[in-house]
């Protein structure tokens, strides 16, 4: 099953408030994915590169590790621990640092890489992971979550959503691929870096791949059309927009909203339930094989 | 119990209502807050008038028989499912599968209904002002579907004797679903619909009937040897 949220602001003066809304979002779609829960929230622009960390042992020793990762870069790396979670900033070249982190650190998943993005996610209840990370105090201008019925992977933290494997890019799914192995395999031999079994994580490679070959969102996700085989909504997650994509049969549901003050995504309406003047929104089902986006300027 | 009795959802649960509701067995009835909540007002057996004041989840309205449902919002997936009977009204837009099965009563959905309406229909009609989704009528048996604006592909895919009624374009046809003439009866039955689902100002001449060619579920003697 899973369920989705996403929460896009046109409003600045809701950006407080981002981290709230997302978590009565996400609480009510706690009964699609009780399994694990995960959350991305772009904000709070970093001058450098901002790279979320999990440590797959619970012991990993986050200030040596920054140490190394200094040593490599030549630049300073900030350490910040939320339980499991470490968030470095370091002026030095984000794809860089988190390529060198996966190949230097085999205890930490690197989570999310980018000026914007934080990504927080953890296995059981996930009104537990809302509270362990501090979902509803975080402020910011967009963020997706997401809560797992896991189906084509283990029940891992690593395993959860979102997956982000760009900067600052990152995807949230209810569905399952069925191409995702061959995609997989393709997509490391034009350079991605995969750190789970998970299809999720091969469909945000994919993007990744594309938008680093130069396609706009909007390319990378008319192509993924194509490439991409099985069943799935997706909630896509940039630096400075949010789209939405259904498969061409749409088997997966989706409800959008809009108003003059935001644009909300959801597997169903009582998500969207919770925001303020939901009810006078325009709101409607996304269509099948339409991209459907929005960004700031 | 008493006429014009309101439940607030944010005092009572889905199942407190529809408990109450179900065990009325006349009256008027009216239902504020839902926010999107599953399973709301069905299993309805009497000639009840309610209506919800928001927009409603999935399921609602489910196996319907005599009462007359209004909802003042959308509704989520399976709208009217199994409906046997009664009234449904959307006055917003409904997710897929609505009325999937229904075998009596009317659908009225005035704005849109998305993938698969009235799938597997059992004889119910439907009435959708605005436009409907892919695979809308699949497999449908009997009953009508009427749609006042353009339909999604694969429109009444493998359809049995459904009559299918619809103003705008039609993406695509489904497989054994062709375009039909219109004759006095289909005027009349197409007028009576539209009358009854409040569509003024709307002509039967501005519709194209479809139905099956019935090629797929007739047995054809021509192909014995193919058994």
């Amino acid at each position: 099953m899973c369920g989705i949220v996403g929460l896009f602001l046109k409003n600045k003066e809701l950006e407080p408030d981002l981290g709230r809304l997302t978590a009565l979002m996400l609480k009510e779609m706690r009964d699609r994915g009780p399994d694990s829960a995960g959350f991305a929230v772009y904000g709070d622009e970093a001058e450098g590169t901002k790279i979320t960390l999990l440590s797959k042992t619970d012991e990993t020793d986050w200030n040596a590790l920054a140490k190394a990762l200094s040593k490599a870069t030549g630049e300073d790396v900030d350490v910040k621990t939320v339980g499991n979670h470490a968030l470095f900033t370091t002026p030095a070249e984000g794809l860089g640092a988190r390529r060198w982190i996966i190949d230097n650190a085999p205890d930490v998943t690197v989570l999310a890489a980018g000026k914007s993005i934080e990504l927080y996610k953890g296995i059981g209840d996930p009104d537990a992971v809302i509270e362990d990370y501090a979902l509803a105090k975080r402020t910011g201008t967009h963020a997706i979550g997401h809560t797992r019925m896991a189906t084509e992977s283990a029940i891992t933290t690593a395993g959860s959503h979102p997956f982000s494997t760009g900067e600052d890019t990152c995807l949230v799914h209810n569905g399952s691929l069925s191409n995702h192995n061959r995609l997989r395999d393709n997509l490391r031999r034009y350079g991605e870096s995969f750190q789970t079994e998970n299809d999720t994580e091969v469909a945000a490679g994919y993007l990744s791949w594309r938008v680093r070959e130069g396609d706009t969102l909007d390319e990378a996700l008319t192509r993924g059309l194509k490439d991409l085989d099985g069943f799935y909504t997706f909630a896509v997650g940039v630096r400075n927009g949010f789209a939405v994509l259904r498969d061409p049969i749409a088997c997966k549901p989706a409800v959008i909203a809009e108003n003059d003050d935001w644009v909300a995504m959801s597997s169903e309406f009582r998500a969207i339930a919770q925001l303020p003047d939901a009810r006078q929104a325009n709101i409607w089902e996304p269509e099948p094989s339409t991209i459907y986006a929005w960004s700031h300027n | 119990m008493a006429a014009n009795t309101s439940f607030d959802l944010e005092e009572i649960t889905v199942r407190q209502a529809n408990q109450a509701l179900q065990e009325a067995d006349a009256g008027s009835f009216t239902v504020a807050n839902p926010k999107g909540v599953h399973a709301l007002v069905c299993g309805l057996d009497a000639p009840l008038e309610v209506s919800i004041d928001g927009h409603v989840g999935y399921y609602c309205a489910g196996m319907n028989k005599q009462a007359e449902v209004n909802v003042d919002g959308n509704a989520g997936t399976g709208l009217a499912e199994n409906m046997m009977s009664g009234k449904v009204h959307v006055t917003g837009n409904a997710s897929q599968s609505a009325a999937a099965t229904a075998h009596g009563g009317l659908l009225v959905i005035d704005g849109n209904a998305s993938a698969r309406c009235g799938i597997s229909l059992k004889g119910a009609d439907i009435v959708v002002k605005g436009n409907v989704g892919h695979m809308s009528a699949f497999m449908a048996q009997t009953g009508n579907l009427v749609v006042l604006g353009d339909a999604g592909d694969a429109l009444g895919d493998s359809i049995y004797e459904v009559r299918l009624y619809v103003r705008g374009k039609v993406a695509s046809l489904g497989a054994d679903c062709i375009e039909k003439d219109m004759k006095q009866e289909h005027h009349d039955q197409l007028r009576a619909l539209l009358d009854a689902a409040g569509c003024e100002g709307v002509e039967t001449s501005e519709f194209k009937r479809y139905g099956s060619a019935r090629k797929l579920y007739s047995f054809n003697v021509d192909n014995v040897d193919a058994y």
